[in-house]
Formats: C-alpha cells, sequence, structure tokens
C-alpha cells in the first residue's frame, strides 16, 4: 500500500471541504478538527490510501458519528470512543480490520475515521458511501449496492456497547440503531458493517477525502487572499449558484434523533424581491424559489456564509445570517432508479419527480 | 431627555451632551492613562459650561473598548478556574483547548472536569458529582483562585447543574465571582465556555472600571446613573454590567456606527471611522451595523457572540509616518499625539502633523511642521485615502458606488472624492459620532421563557408581545421597536408540546 501520511494543513483543509460536502448536516467538522490537532501535537499521524491500493480481501471498517449535530455541539467527542467503536466489531466478528474509512465525507464524519487511524496506524480509504451527507444509514452506495446491511456497533462514551447483529436489509439496520442511538441521547459512534477490500472498490464513491480537501484549499486560499470564497468553489466543482439572501427564520424540531425543520431566507443583491424556502432533515433536502421547487437530493444544496466561503450547518444557521446558496452535482451512482429510491425526494416524503438543476 | 454620552477610545475620550435628540455639547480630551481622568475632565467640563445647572440628567452611557482591549492586549486579566461538569464526555477537548497559548497561560488558573451535564432531552447525561464539584472548589481555594467559569453541557437548556455547583463552589469560597455558561447561552459547549471563561477573565478589571466610572460621576457633581453601552447599540445597567462585561466587548464600533447614522440621518451606508490608531469600516443596513457572520474570534478566542462586521486597518490621526519610502501606519503615538507628534514639539511625524501643515487642522505649532512642503502632504493623504479605498472595497457587498460617512477625530484624511464612493458625507460632530452613538443608545426587552400548549407560531409571537412590553416598560418608544434576535428550541422531555423561546427586541429612547 502507498499510504500518504497528511499534513495537519491537508486536515484543515479537509475540515472545510466537509463541511461544504455536508449540505448542513453531518456535524461541524470543528470539533474533530480540534482532536486531529491534539493528536498532531502529540505526534500521532493519519493515511490516507486511494480505494485501488485495497487487496480484495482487505477488511475495512467505516467508523464514524450518527445523530443530531445539535448534540455534538454539546458532547464533542473524543478519539478513543470511535477506536472502541472499531474494537467492539472487531470483538464481534473475531477478525481484524486492515483499514478505516469514513460513513459519509459530508461534515465531521469525513474527519472522525482520520481519528481513529492515527491512534490505530490503520490507513483511511479515500472514498465513502455517500459523497456528501445524508441523515440515514440507507442513503448509501452500499446499501444500493446490496451489499451486507449488518452488523453494526454503537458505543457511547459512558461505557454503553451495542451490536446490531442481523437484519434483513439496511433500513432496519437504520431503524434498529436509531432507536440504540436516541437511548444514548441522539448521538452514537458507529463501526459501519465491515466491507472486504472487493466492495469498496467496485461499491464506494471514490476519490472523496481529495475532493474534500481540494474544496477546502480553495475555500481558504480565497480567504488567505480576500478573494470571492464561494467563486472559488464553483471554480474547483461544477457547481451552480443558487440564491443569495438573508434569513428571516429558522424553525426546528429534534424527532427520532433527527434535527428536522424549515428555513426561510429574503433574497439580496441579484436576488432581491425574491424569497427561498430550504427544508431540512439533518441536511438541506429541498430548496424553493417563491415556493417552486428549485434544488433537491440528490443534487447537493449548500449554504454558504456570504463572505467567508464556509458552510453553515443546519443546527447553527440562525435569524439574520447572510448565506450564499449553491449546487453541487450529486454521485453517479444516486441518480439510477435504485439510487433515486433512496434518496430522491419522495424518499424524504415529498411528492415530487426528481429533477436535476445540472439536467438542462 | 437628556443624556451624556462618553466613548472612551485608545486616543481620545469624547463626550456629548444631547438633549431632546439634538447634540448640545460635544467635547474631546485626550484619554488618560488611567482611562478615568478623561472621563472626569469631560464631564466636569460640561458642567462648567452652566448647561446642566438645575437641570437633571437622564443617564451617563458610557462606551468603553476597554474590556476587549484587555483580552487583545493580553493585561488586566484574571486568573480563572475552569469547571466543566460533563465527564465523561469530551474528556479529550477540556477547557482552554483551542484557546491561543499566550492568552490560555495567562487565564488558566487549573480546570477541573467532574461527571455532571444534561441530555438535549432534559435527562441527566450524568448526576451531578456533587463531592467533586467540592472537591475542585477547595483545591481552587487552595491555588487562591476566586474566578470561576462553569460550564455544562446543554445547560442553556437546563441550567441547574451549573448553578447547583455554583452554590457548592461559593460554600468553599465565599468571595467567589462566577460565571455560568448558560447565562451566555447558546448551543455549543467550547463557544459558550469560552465566552465565560473570558467573562470571567475580566472579572477585576469590570469591578474596578465600572467603580471607577461610577466615582468620575460622582465627583463631577452630576447626578445622573451610569449606564455601559452593549455590543447590539443597547444599553446595561451599571450592575448587569459589572457581570457580564463580555457584552460590552464591541461596543465601541457599534456605538460609532450608530451615531453616524444618525447624524447623517442616512439608514444605509458604508461608516468609515477613522479614530487616532485604527480605522474601522462597516456597514449601516437599516440604521445597524451589519452583524458578521461567522463564529467571532475575540483575541483569537473562539465564541458566539454578534457583533458588527467590521474591518480594522492601523490608520488614523496618530499614525506614523515615513516619508522616503511612503509609509502610514499601522504604528500610532495613540494618546500620546499631543506630546510625541512634531506639532506639539514631539519627535514622531504623524498624519495630524500633515494636516497640521496642510492647513486642514488647527492644532499645536505649525511654525514647528512647516518644513513640509504641499507634495510632501498631498502624498501622505494620497497613501491614506488608497488605503481607506482598499478598505471601503473590500467591505462592499454589492458592486457599484455607495455613500460613504466619514466619522471620527481623523476622519479629515478621507478626500471628498475617493474610488467606488458616489458621496463622501462629513457630519457637524462627526469627530464624536461615537459618543453620540453612546448617547442614543437603544433600549431592549427580553423574553426568555417556556411556553406550553402553543404551536410554535403562537409561543413566538406570545413572546414577542411580553419582550415589546418590557422594552416600553424600560422607556422604549413603541414605534420603533424591533426584533433583533429570536430563538426556539423544542424541549421534547416536558409535556405538553413545550417549547423555550427567546427574543430581544430594541427600541429608541421615548421623547419626554
Amino acid at each position: 500500500m502507498t499510504a500518504r501520511e497528511l499534513t495537519l494543513d491537508d486536515i484543515e483543509s479537509l475540515a472545510v471541504g466537509a463541511w461544504v460536502l455536508g449540505t448542513g448536516g453531518g456535524g461541524n467538522p470543528y470539533v474533530p478538527l480540534l482532536n486531529m490537532r491534539a493528536l498532531y501535537k502529540q505526534g500521532h499521524r493519519a493515511h490516507l490510501i486511494p480505494a485501488s491500493d485495497l487487496a480484495d480481501d482487505d477488511l475495512v471498517a467505516g467508523a464514524g458519528g450518527m445523530g443530531a449535530p445539535l448534540v455534538g455541539a454539546e458532547r464533542l467527542g473524543d478519539p478513543y470512543t470511535i477506536v472502541r467503536a472499531v474494537r467492539t466489531m472487531e470483538e464481534h466478528i473475531k477478525r481484524k480490520f486492515t483499514a478505516l474509512m469514513s460513513v459519509e465525507i459530508g461534515g465531521g464524519n469525513g474527519v472522525r475515521p482520520l481519528m481513529a487511524s492515527a491512534l490505530m496506524k490503520l490507513p483511511v480509504v479515500d472514498s465513502d458511501p455517500m459523497g456528501r451527507a445524508y441523515p440515514e444509514g440507507q442513503m448509501t452506495s452500499t446499501a444500493i449496492g446490496g451489499l451486507k446491511p449488518s452488523p453494526l456497533a454503537l458505543v457511547d462514551v459512558r461505557g454503553l456497547e451495542s451490536v446490531v447483529h442481523s437484519t434483513p436489509n439496511a433500513k432496519w439496520t437504520e431503524r434498529v440503531a436509531r432507536k440504540i442511538c436516541v437511548e444514548y441521547g441522539s448521538t452514537a459512534i458507529m463501526c459501519a458493517p465491515p466491507r472486504t477490500g472487493a466492495e469498496i472498490k467496485k461499491w464506494g464513491i471514490h476519490g472523496t477525502t481529495t475532493k474534500a480537501i481540494a474544496i477546502g484549499h480553495a475555500v481558504r486560499e480565497a480567504q488567505r487572499r480576500h478573494e470571492d470564497a464561494v467563486a472559488a468553489i464553483l471554480a474547483v466543482e461544477p457547481g451552480v449558484l443558487l440564491f443569495k439572501g438573508k434569513v428571516i427564520d429558522v424553525a426546528r424540531r429534534v424527532t427520532e434523533g433527527y434535527l428536522r425543520g424549515v428555513l426561510r431566507l429574503d433574497g439580496s443583491d441579484d436576488f432581491r424581491g425574491v424569497s427561498a424556502r430550504i427544508d431540512f432533515q439533518n441536511e438541506w433536502i429541498i430548496a424553493y424559489r417563491d415556493e417552486q421547487p428549485l434544488a433537491m437530493s440528490p443534487d447537493l444544496i449548500c449554504v454558504l456564509d456570504q463572505v467567508s466561503g464556509e458552510a453553515v450547518g443546519s443546527e447553527t444557521i440562525r435569524y439574520g445570517q447572510r448565506v450564499t446558496v449553491i449546487a453541487l452535482p450529486p454521485p453517479e451512482i444516486f441518480l439510477t432508479p435504485k439510487g433515486l429510491d433512496r434518496v430522491g425526494p419522495r424518499a424524504f416524503g415529498y411528492d415530487l419527480d426528481f429533477r436535476s438543476v445540472f439536467s438542462s | 431627555m437628556r443624556r451624556i454620552g462618553i466613548d472612551v477610545g485608545g486616543t481620545n475620550t469624547d463626550a456629548v451632551l444631547i438633549e431632546e435628540g439634538k447634540v448640545v455639547r460635544a467635547m474631546k480630551a485626550p484619554t488618560s492613562e488611567d482611562v478615568t481622568t478623561g472621563i472626569l475632565a469631560s464631564l466636569k467640563s460640561l458642567g462648567s459650561t452652566g448647561l446642566l445647572t438645575g437641570k437633571k440628567v437622564d443617564g451617563v452611557m458610557i462606551g468603553t473598548t476597554h474590556f476587549i482591549n484587555a483580552v487583545v492586549q493580553r493585561r488586566n486579566l484574571t486568573k480563572v478556574a475552569a469547571l466543566r461538569l460533563g465527564m465523561p464526555a469530551a474528556a479529550s477537548l477540556p477547557p482552554f483547548c483551542d484557546w491561543p497559548e499566550d492568552l490560555a497561560a495567562l487565564v488558566c488558573g487549573g480546570v477541573w472536569m467532574v461527571e455532571g451535564g444534561h441530555e438535549y432531552d432534559g435527562r441527566p447525561f450524568m448526576p451531578l458529582d456533587e463531592a467533586a464539584v467540592t472537591r475542585a472548589a477547595q483545591e481552587m481555594k487552595a491555588k487562591g483562585l476566586k474566578s470561576v467559569g462553569i460550564s455544562s453541557i446543554f445547560s442553556p437548556l437546563d441550567p441547574t447543574h451549573e448553578r447547583r455547583a455554583a452554590e457548592l463552589i461559593t460554600a468553599v469560597i465565599p468571595d467567589a465571582i462566577i460565571t455560568c455558561s448558560s447565562d451566555l447561552g447558546r448551543i455549543g459547549l467550547l463557544e459558550r465556555e469560552n465566552a465565560g471563561l473570558l467573562n470571567a477573565a475580566l472579572a477585576d478589571l469590570s469591578r474596578d472600571t465600572i467603580a471607577a466610572f461610577e466615582d468620575s460621576i460622582r465627583e463631577s457633581g452630576i447626578a445622573a446613573p451610569l449606564f455601559i453601552t452593549q455590543n447590539d447599540g443597547t444599553v446595561a445597567e451599571a450592575s448587569q454590567a459589572r457581570r457580564l462585561p463580555v457584552y460590552s466587548f464591541a461596543s465601541g464600533a457599534t456605538n460609532s456606527m450608530r451615531g453616524a447614522a444618525y447624524l447623517s440621518g442616512l439608514q444605509d451606508a458604508m461608516v468609515i471611522d477613522v479614530g487616532g490608531t485604527t480605522t474601522d469600516v462597516g456597514q449601516l443596513k437599516n440604521g445597524f451595523p451589519r452583524e458578521a457572520n461567522s463564529v467571532v474570534k475575540v483575541g483569537g478566542v473562539r465564541t458566539l457572540f454578534r457583533m458588527p462586521d467590521l474591518l480594522s486597518i492601523g490608520l488614523g490621526g496618530g499614525s506614523h509616518v515615513q516619508l522616503d519610502p511612503l509609509k502610514v501606519g499601522p504604528l500610532s503615538v495613540g494618546y500620546k499625539l499631543l506630546k510625541d507628534g512634531i506639532a506639539f514639539g514631539g519627535k514622531q511625524l504623524t498624519t495630524t502633523d500633515i494636516a497640521v501643515a496642510s492647513g486642514l487642522l488647527e492644532l499645536g505649532d505649525r511654525a514647528k511642521v512647516a518644513h513640509l512642503d504641499a507634495a510632501t502632504c498631498k502624498k501622505v493623504f494620497d497613501e491614506s485615502a488608497r488605503l481607506a479605498e482598499e478598505a471601503i472595497d473590500r467591505m462592499k457587498t454589492e458592486a457599484g458606488d455607495i455613500k460613504l460617512i466619514a466619522v471620527g477625530g481623523g476622519a479629515f484624511l478621507i478626500p471628498d472624492k475617493m474610488a467606488g464612493v458616489s458621496q463622501v458625507i462629513h457630519v457637524e460632530h462627526g469627530d464624536c459620532a461615537n459618543a453620540v452613538g453612546a448617547a442614543i443608545a437603544q433600549v431592549s426587552g427580553e423574553c426568555d421563557q417556556i411556553f406550553k400548549d402553543l404551536s410554535r407560531v403562537e409561543a413566538i409571537s406570545a413572546a414577542q408581545g411580553i419582550a415589546n412590553d418590557r422594552a416600553v416598560a424600560a422607556g422604549a418608544a413603541r414605534a420603533t421597536l424591533s426584533t433583533i434576535e429570536s430563538e426556539d428550541m423544542p424541549l421534547a422531555y416536558l409535556p405538553g408540546n413545550s417549547v423555550r423561546v427567546r427574543v430581544r427586541v430594541v427600541g429608541d429612547v421615548a421623547g419626554s
């Protein structure tokens, strides 16, 4: 394996880029970043490998968090609990992992496997099963590929360890895991069902850690030069500007371990006199312009700070903030009929046919 | 309505007397090293004008950069004991973990992390380990620590663990000054904790400063209550400002922008405030400074304060001028302008000397700067204007030329024609805009309570009504009230569809 040692600067960029790909959810990577800074200061290092370097019989652990980002902002999180989730799974399947992977590149989970990588001396695969963030475990390329939906390990910092041993499909894993997560306090660290190298090579969404680093690097460079950071993202990614405006209302509620709600915006600049609304379930799901659907999942809807270009999360966005909304293209697999079944607007309860911002 | 507004800046202390909405008198005195001498001098000279004889003053409103400067310049800070309730969570990221090292070294008197805290739905995360809190308090006492910052997981939803811990500490250290993070409020443990620790670090300075302000007023013979201006353009009574000095952090900038709006009658414009040491550029929207969006760092510490979005550059009336090669700022003579400037017999060439030489200002001794010819002065003014233009351009949110209000003691550095500006507006008393902003500071009303059996819309509307009534009771004109913060949080664990709503409204002081 040609593992690349990540620099702290790479990880700083990853945190910014993963937050953009988090599309409002996934939790702010700031806390995982702080943990990485502390780990690097103690001399630990994280490594990255491309999926193509995996042997077919390698065993890959998807390690990350689930639950409401709001809770993560209070409970923070530490590297040892992530290691414990991976060890819990190893004890359960009586095999050792040879690599780690992100369970979703968007948000804090884009950085969390690096926390375990630094302590466990295992490389992180430059792939993930979402290419963004999504609220539910079956909204993944691995579930679309029909890979085994269990077992799944869930741990809590207070010494709680659970394994969902066997389920018929990913939706059931999600339902049962969600109940455990809610009992833990709507936050849990998980180890996803183990995958072989061959499975990841076939079903993973590849190069996503590198992509997030590139987006973050573009934003940070633009900030440093006092240039337009949103334009910098659109220069490295084929995205579309959707809206500019000010937050006039955020309605949110915590149900079933999700943060659901509606964001309302008043247009500014070229969008003066226009209103926008974005519905969210942790992530931004559907954006409307004057109540007409404008963009929807699986297209990535990113709400960014107008000045810094950094992402604004659904749990922290507030009245009066000035934001720019852009769309980024989704991973190809989500545009297939099977993909749209799982992550299209109907999967979130909207009676709408998917229309991509990018299809015109 | 008669108010005295005072702004204590790094270079000058400005004071204005406002009666029935008009600036009756404005004065400027150098800021003294002990701060209060300048305030006392201003108040005494206001008194000596006879303008106040036999008249009632409704309030002395003081805006000060004292607290934020203490953090930025790392001086006069109190050692703080940090107590976090939430173990075993977050153990890898203890209090002070994301502070700049130099500031943490100055402020951190010790960190204690014990079991406690809540879940998002109000269940305890862990029972509060009271014995551990008492042990921590004894260790704090042994170290001679008196200022304590307490944080707890989800304390904005349920502050009981923080309050109980405060009681337990007070039992061990009766004169402890305690900041609970729930008083500063939002979700986000690290940022809330940081705000609390900064507040605790200002405990001694805030006690001494507010006492000195009160002494100055008493000594000047003016019988009026003291108010301290806050970041959001409102005022707080002295006792509250003493307890929560962090809320006064950015009031200087807010005051000058509000003062500029008031003096110019404009609601939307760019404001450039040229002080002695720095120039702040910000944008007025509807008469208020546009707020910074992202997490605000104070002295390198990440917080969730609402602050005006400002760009500061090192340009002002006291800026050092170097002629070959040409350089203006960022160094400044600061409050020593009237001593160290060449026109005043000192040795340091400043932008004020250039203004005196070119006849723009009548200050000091013009003969002492007679050697500076017109071409030299023009070069320095051009360079200052270039620095200002660059800053204005960076703060613009849309293309096209904008109106610019130039205020502050160094506003003479802003020419009438500038790139990207449709009109430069200089206003009467503009050199004291921040004191004017302090004098016209608004009154606020807040409602923060749990509503049951109401829809979200009904609950917010009820909270708004209560906040409005409170603002009016505190002296605001109802027609001018506007909502500046509105936040609601569902409390799933309480019966009957409970929601906690926090609404803050502000309004202008009603005319009497």
